[in-house]
């Protein structure tokens, strides 16, 4: 009824539950060794430390567009080649379309 | 040799209509240039239905003597030439309108300049 | 016989033809009263629903079921039009319509404060008729003819916020394309008369003779059903088109794209089944090459669709991208059972692929949803004008959760157990593909992370702030919850759907000699 078998694995979401449950229960026993510094009222509730004026949270956020900054920039080649590709041109979508049937046609065609 | 003709008429219309669609950049060419395509497979369906020496199936006027209809041609590919073309009149109508519309809120019909939608 | 007998044996026919009556007679009431036009569409949908139900307990208990229209005694087998529907058909005709009643029950509130919402109803329902039909329906021909239907009722139901440049552009982009493609299908609809003198899927599947003509019908029917589904390179009009219609039209549209990517399966599975699987070149059967061809448009299509979907600003048009994205999944895991046909996990990546079309349409369902109701609130379609919309939109948030989680294959969510069956099979064909899936699968959660990060979290934009936030309505978040309920029951108990729905749809697509014995033992 739960589970579910692929020929090479299973999955039952019963079992997963209950590991995820000790796996909870685990951290929340080594949370209790810990010890407790934070106080309230103190400057350790500001979110930003530094000699410098606080900005307010709405210039802090990060913007969506810029949060994967990292990610897009060290791909600027593959980001530019796909950006080159999606003209936005309606002739060009059919172009493809023309293209990738030429290319099944050669394919299968041969074959 | 004649009768190759039609079909020879049905792929130039096909690239004719393709060529119209991807390299023209006015939208009423890009729609003059579906409409050929369609033109060209109606006129592929309606080579394919032709049959030498056939009678229109009506059983009602048969010629005297048969009783079975041998010569009569089997009406399938004029029935879906009609239906094709029925359904091109509404996209036509459908993608002029679109065309009127995209006019007056870009106020131009070259289809590089509309290119709001990308990436 | 029984009344219950006469309605399974009518059903076919009625399954297309009460939404399609219920389309105009809709408009007709909508003269009278808006909120008994309201009414009337979801009881049509319901109905419709029932029947459909009624069908497929038939269909799944004893076999496939044929309904001709026309001549049933004449000694011409062309004069008539079949409808045959095996589980296949039904499983993609109960998605079509869970999507169709949700979505209506959105539109409900979601297009309250529009006008010309008569001739919504009537769109889709046209629309709703035109992909039931797609999907019951076992003659090319008549295919084509509900593809043309989809067609344009899609391409009008696009356009619905006319007021914008950009909804117009989406709509004559879809138009083109779909057009252009629809007219192919014809052509080699006419190359399939032109040699076989028959227009049934049953009948020319079983004279098939796999000539040159037929590798060029092959391919006309592949690509333009594949342009159909949004598989990359030819994805281009779909993120333009369901990023600029209203939420609810887009459910019913998904409802259209997966009935084309139905087509593909039903064109290699059934048409082209038996003659690429026997056909041999260069020691290599037929039915390898072309189920590689299909992996290879997955892998790329996968990942495209979610590098594209990484730099997207646009709410709607990035769960679009993923939309893509998820199409090559399906492809994938179908391209898996084909190019491995016969051996034992074909059959389980064919499994782990139709399940993912139920839960591609639930999720990517949810997500739009949850869109359509962040742009019901704010009226803001980027993602950077919005921000903390969590502490006033709590259902919606937990909504989101759940369909992101859902999309990204996280469990216990509906989508890691497909996902789970398609990376399992694929593996065994090759683990390079395996791994691709997995890597875009964790991309695909990144991409939400910045979506919840960037709507949900944070202060409170001024923007937004000043309209006065709320809650999306009741009728919305109904509607939201249904598909979140479904998709933690498929995640809980992936087993039922598979053995009750799944698996009899997939031994139907490889069993195609029952659906070709269907019409030339009845005939």
């Amino acid at each position: 009824m739960f589970g579910l078998e692929s020929g090479s694995g299973f999955w039952n979401p019963v079992l997963w539950g209950c590991i995820i449950f000790i796996a909870f229960l685990l951290l929340y026993g080594i949370r209790g060794f810990g010890r407790s510094t934070y106080k309230k009222g103190t400057e350790q509730e500001s979110s930003f430390l530094s000699g410098n004026p606080e900005s307010t949270p709405e210039e802090m956020q990060v913007k969506a567009s810029n949060l994967y900054w990292g990610f897009t920039s060290s791909m600027k080649t593959l980001y530019n080649g796909l950006r080159s590709m999606h003209t936005g041109d309606v002739g060009d979508y059919v172009l493809w379309f023309i293209i990738i049937l030429a290319i099944l046609f050669v394919v299968i065609g041969v074959m | 040799m004649i009768e190759y003709i039609p079909y020879i008429a049905v792929v130039a219309m096909v690239f004719i209509g393709l060529y119209a669609v991807v390299f023209r950049r006015n939208l009423i060419k890009i729609v003059i240039g579906i409409t050929i395509i369609e033109s060209g497979v109606n006129l592929f369906l309606i080579t394919l239905g032709y049959r030498g020496g056939g009678i229109a199936p009506i059983y009602t006027s048969l010629p005297a003597g048969t009783t079975y209809p041998e010569e009569m041609v089997l009406p399938v590919p004029q029935a879906l030439t009609l239906t094709s073309i029925v359904i091109g009149v509404a996209v036509l109508a459908l993608m002029l309108s679109l065309v009127m519309h995209i006019y007056r809120k870009y106020g131009t019909l070259n289809v590089r300049k509309m290119r709001r939608l990308k990436e | 016989m029984t009344p219950l007998e006469f309605l399974i044996e009518q059903s076919p026919a009625l399954i297309v033809a009460v939404p399609l009556l219920g389309a105009f007679l809709t408009s007709l009431i909508g003269r009278v009263n808006e909120k008994a036009r309201n009414i009337f569409a979801l009881f049509i949908v319901c109905l419709t629903g029932v029947l459909i139900a009624i069908l497929a307990s038939d269909v799944l208990t004893s076999g496939p079921r044929l309904y001709v229209f026309g001549a049933q005694n004449l000694q011409v087998p062309m004069v008539r039009i079949i409808f045959e529907v095996d589980s296949m058909s039904i499983f993609m005709a109960i998605i079509t319509i869970i999507l169709a009643l949700v979505a209506l029950v959105y539109s409900w509130s979601f297009l309250k404060e529009y006008d010309g919402l008569d001739k919504f109803y009537t769109l889709a329902l046209l629309l709703i008729t035109s992909t039931l039909g797609m999907e019951l329906t076992g003659d090319m021909f008549n295919f084509f003819v509900f593809l043309e239907i989809s067609c344009i009722t899609s391409c009008a139901l696009i356009a619905f916020w006319i007021t914008e440049g950009e909804a117009l552009e989406a709509a004559f982009k879809y138009l083109v394309i779909s057009s252009i493609g629809a007219l192919f299908i014809l052509f080699s609809i006419g190359l399939l008369y032109a040699q076989y003198n028959a227009l049934n899927i049953a009948t020319l599947a079983s004279v098939l003779q796999f000539s040159f003509v037929d590798k060029i019908i092959l391919v006309l029917l592949v690509v333009v059903l594949a342009m159909k589904a949004g598989v990359v390179p030819m994805h281009m009009w779909l993120p333009d088109s369901y990023g600029r219609a209203p939420p609810s039209v887009i459910l019913v549209i998904m409802g259209a794209t997966l009935a084309s990517f139905y087509g593909i399966l039903r064109v290699i599975f059934t048409l082209y089944g038996e003659v690429l699987t026997t056909t041999m070149r260069f020691n290599l059967p037929m039915h390898v090459l072309v189920g590689w061809l299909l992996i290879a448009l997955a892998v790329v299509t996968i990942i495209v669709g979610v590098l594209m979907a990484l730099i997207q600003s646009d709410f709607m048009r990035l769960i679009a991208y993923v939309a893509v994205a998820e199409i090559g999944y399906m492809l994938l895991a179908v391209g898996t059972g084909f190019a491995a046909w016969g051996t034992a996990y074909a059959t389980t990546a064919l499994h782990g692929g139709v399940l993912h079309i139920l839960n591609d349409a639930l999720d990517i369902g949810l997500l739009f949803l949850v869109a359509g109701a962040v742009y019901y609130v704010t009226k803001k379609r980027l993602l950077d004008d919005l921000g903390g919309l969590a502490r006033t939109m709590k259902y919606t948030t937990v909504f989101l959760l759940i369909g992101l989680l859902a999309v990204a294959g996280m469990p216990p969510l509906n989508g890691f157990a497909s996902k789970f069956l398609i990376y399992e099979s694929v593996y065994q064909l090759n683990p390079i593909l395996a791994i691709v899936a997995i890597l875009c699968s964790i991309l695909m959660l990144a991409i939400f992370v910045k979506v919840f990060y960037a709507a949900f979290l944070g202060p409170q934009r001024n923007i937004t702030a000043s309209t006065g936030l709320k809650e999306a309505p009741r009728s919305m978040l109904i509607a939201m919850g249904v598909f979140a309920a479904a998709a933690i029951f498929i995640g809980l108990f992936p087993n039922y759907v598979l053995d009750t729905l799944v698996k009899p749809a997939v031994s139907a697509l490889l069993n195609h000699a029952d659906y070709i014995g269907m019409v030339i033992g009845g005939v």
